[in-house]
């Protein structure tokens, strides 16, 4: 199987090189159709469908141990072969929803390699035997929403895909890219969360088994077909192969979109990010529904691994660096009242505890707290997670619980002495306002 | 036959009635707004019946056993 | 009296208790239901039992229409037939008013296998031909009373009035504690709660109340043209 497997392959690029960005940074400007050829090749369709001297895209993929890069982690050749068992036609979803405000990374991907992942997209809906692949974006991007149509446009001039794609513009709240919210909304219903079971894999859009896959992911997917799992895995650690794309934003000297190996630690992230403006407390990972880790944390190789002990996880690539001079609890507490306000207000749990949570918060960072409140603050958290149809409630639960951790120092001043004075101070961090969505379709 | 049974609550479907808590308070209490915490999932022999009876009683069928 | 002493075959008797029964009982089955739907947490009772004695009490309620159905049927004196038990308004005796007891019935079966089957139905499809329970009982009121065979017996009257009364009084609870949104549903609810007794009072006092009802109401018969 190996030597089959090896002679299908193109020649790959050097393993330290970038991967994703590696047209951006070779011209500096977004990657057309010819652009995109030029670079990567004709699409290696015939190479992994279709002929015996190749592996089937599902084996390399998991040889290449390729993990969703949405925020679950998820294996996605297990996703693929799911969808492929599946007795109807599947249907494929890029999901460039990118609902997490700290998130740039999909909105960046797609802007400068658009190919790439529709690319992608069509080679994983080749491989399940899809007909169709929805392209799912925020409403609120219409230049992407413009330039991703234009390049549809591209494709279809010349021939190159044997699928239809289709572009939708869908309401930007926190919980509409949920992998259920995308499936109702292409169902003509609100973009908010189903739950399950059935999973989508099984049964999604008009009950068709369903491949959902973050706009990353699919550019991934594109070049392991193109260059191997073995070339996939020279990047990376040996349980969590590959790069990753990040957004770092905060106290760094340049904030914007990284590609990493993944294993690299945080403060490596943090220089190649400009490195930190001033002293900083904490670096907040994953996303508003991940993690506080302290400083002193900030040597943890960026891992599903090694984060897990922390509580923490690379989620969906987001790096937010707090400095001394914020106020955790403060930021915290606004966070927490935008996730409360996004909640979809379907399920009991979040609708009424979320809300909870926030204002607990609040009156914490407030210095309006004292001891029941920071026990009853606790207890709430502790009853979000596993609660919901989808995992909101779990990250806030997350988010809430990792801040009292690596803000420990400051709970307990807040309660002795009030807020500190860095809570009184203009926010640090850009959280959008704590308004419910104004609308789900 | 005799496999286990696990309990799974649709929270979107659920409105927090809390006959299932009444019915079957060993595994299922309930919170500050009345919603179902499943302390144990997993329903154990001799909670069976009492189970099958809380999961029918949820005028929502919102409390469901799988196999 | 005379007209009971009369038409004093046992079938008949036992249709006509079985029917009041069925009506009493299909009045607390509603009762209860409305009481769960509103959240009634009496102090002594679990909220479960209250939905038990609702599912309860509406299997007996259809134990005592089968009882009620069956004799009637066979009660030689009025020829009625089977078709008539579930094909409303089709019958030669008193259509209009046999009819109305036909569709109770007819809904309240609808309710039965709806309510076996809600798990397959889903709570959407349920819940919306359990609505059709409410509809039943008016339907059942009006039968009992356009009927009329014991209408006029003040103990019956009593019957009627309390079963209004307490269809009533939970409705208007419910209303009470019913919060905003479902501003349709209210106002129906309401409009409807308003209109039963009053129109169950007008009809009384001009119909079966009236000396001659029997004739006239056999006389509908040939209205609705279903006389023979």
């Amino acid at each position: 199987m190996t030597s089959a497997t090896i002679t299908g392959f193109r020649l790959p690029p050097a393993p330290d090189a970038p991967r994703l960005l590696a047209g951006w940074y070779a011209t500096g400007r977004p990657a057309s159709l010819s652009d995109h050829l030029r670079h990567y090749g004709p699409s290696p369709v015939s190479r992994t469908i279709g002929t015996r001297a190749a592996m089937p895209l599902p084996d390399a993929l998991e040889t290449a141990g390729l993990t969703g890069r949405g925020g679950a982690g998820f294996p996605t050749a297990r996703k693929l072969r799911t969808v492929a068992d599946g007795r109807r036609r599947a249907v494929v979803v890029v999901n460039a929803m990118e609902s997490e405000p700290a998130s740039r990374k999909d909105e960046f991907l797609l802007a400068v390699a658009p190919h790439l992942v529709l690319g992608g997209a069509v080679l994983a809906a080749l491989a399940v035997g899809a007909d169709t692949v929805h392209v799912c974006l925020p409403r609120t991007r219409s230049a992407q929403y413009q330039q991703l149509s234009a390049a549809l446009a591209e494709r279809r001039r010349a021939r190159v895909d044997a699928v239809r794609l289709r572009l939708h513009g869908l309401p930007h709240t926190y919980v509409s890219s949920e992998s259920t919210s995308l499936v109702r909304w292409l169902d003509g219903g609100p973009a908010r969360p189903r739950g399950g079971p059935p999973r989508i894999e099984e049964r999604g859009i008009d009950r068709r088994p369903t491949l959902l896959h973050n706009a990353e992911t699919l550019a991934h997917v594109a070049l392991v077909a193109r260059y191997g799992p073995a070339w996939f895995r020279q990047a990376g650690t040996t349980e969590e192969p590959g790069t990753a794309l990040l957004t770092v934003s905060g106290a760094v000297g340049v904030p914007g979109v990284l590609e990493v190996p993944l294993g690299t630690p945080l403060t490596t992230v943090l220089d190649l990010a400009g490195g930190p403006t001033e002293p900083l407390q904490a670096v907040l990972t994953g996303g508003f529904a991940g993690a506080w880790l302290g400083a002193a944390r900030l040597h943890t190789p960026l891992s599903r691994r090694d984060l897990a002990p922390l509580g923490a996880s690379p989620g969906a690539g987001v790096l937010v660096a707090l400095p001394h001079s914020a106020c955790g609890l403060a930021e915290t507490a606004r966070i927490l009242a935008y996730l409360a306000a996004h909640s979809a207000r379907q399920c009991g749990p979040c609708h009424f505890g979320l809300p909870a949570v926030a204002a607990d918060f609040a009156a914490l960072a407030a210095g309006r707290a004292d001891r029941v409140l920071l026990d009853r603050l606790r207890r709430r958290t502790a009853l979000l997670p596993d609660r919901g149809a989808c995992r909101h409630p779990d990250g806030a639960a997350r988010l809430a619980a990792s801040a009292l951790d690596a803000f420990a120092d400051d709970v307990t001043r807040h309660l002795d002495d009030g807020a500190c004075p860095a809570a009184h101070r203009p926010p640090r961090l850009a959280v959008p306002p704590a308004t419910p969505p104004e609308t789900w379709r | 036959m005799n496999r286990t049974r696990t309990l799974r609550v649709d929270r979107i479907a659920c409105t927090g009635e809390g006959l299932c808590a009444e019915l079957l308070p060993e595994l299922i209490g309930l919170d500050e707004w009345g919603y179902p915490i499943v302390r144990d999932r997993t329903v154990p022999e001799r909670l069976r019946g009492h189970a099958r009876r809380a999961v029918a009683a949820c005028p929502r069928l919102a409390l469901h056993t799988d196999a | 009296m005379t007209a009971l002493t009369l038409a004093g075959s046992p079938l008949w008797y036992a249709s006509r208790a079985g029917g009041t029964l069925a009506l009493v009982l299909l009045t607390a089955t509603v009762v209860l239901g409305i009481a769960s739907g509103g959240r009634a947490a009496p102090r002594s009772v679990g909220r479960f039992e209250i939905g038990l004695l609702h599912r309860n009490l509406s299997l007996l309620t259809l134990v005592f229409l089968v009882v009620h159905v069956i004799t009637a049927v066979l009660d030689p004196f009025v020829h009625l037939g089977w078709a008539v038990t579930v094909l409303p308004f089709a019958a030669s005796y008193r259509p209009l008013w046999l009819g109305l007891g036909t569709v109770a019935l007819d809904l309240l079966l609808a309710v039965l296998v709806t309510s076996a089957a809600r798990r397959r139905l889903g709570v959407r499809r349920w819940k919306a031909v359990h609505w059709l329970a409410y509809a039943a009982w008016p339907f059942a009121l009006f039968h009992g009373a356009g009927t009329g065979t014991d209408t006029r017996l003040s103990p019956q009257l009593w019957l009627y009035a309390g079963c209004l009364a307490a269809v009533m009084a939970s409705v208007w609870w419910r209303l009470a504690k019913a919060g905003p949104g479902r501003v349709v549903g209210r106002l129906v609810a309401a409009l409807t709660a308003t209109a039963v007794p009053l129109v169950l009072g007008a009809f009384l006092a001009t119909g079966p109340l009236q000396p001659g009802w029997s004739q006239r109401a056999a006389a509908t018969a040939m209205l609705l043209g279903g006389g023979r």
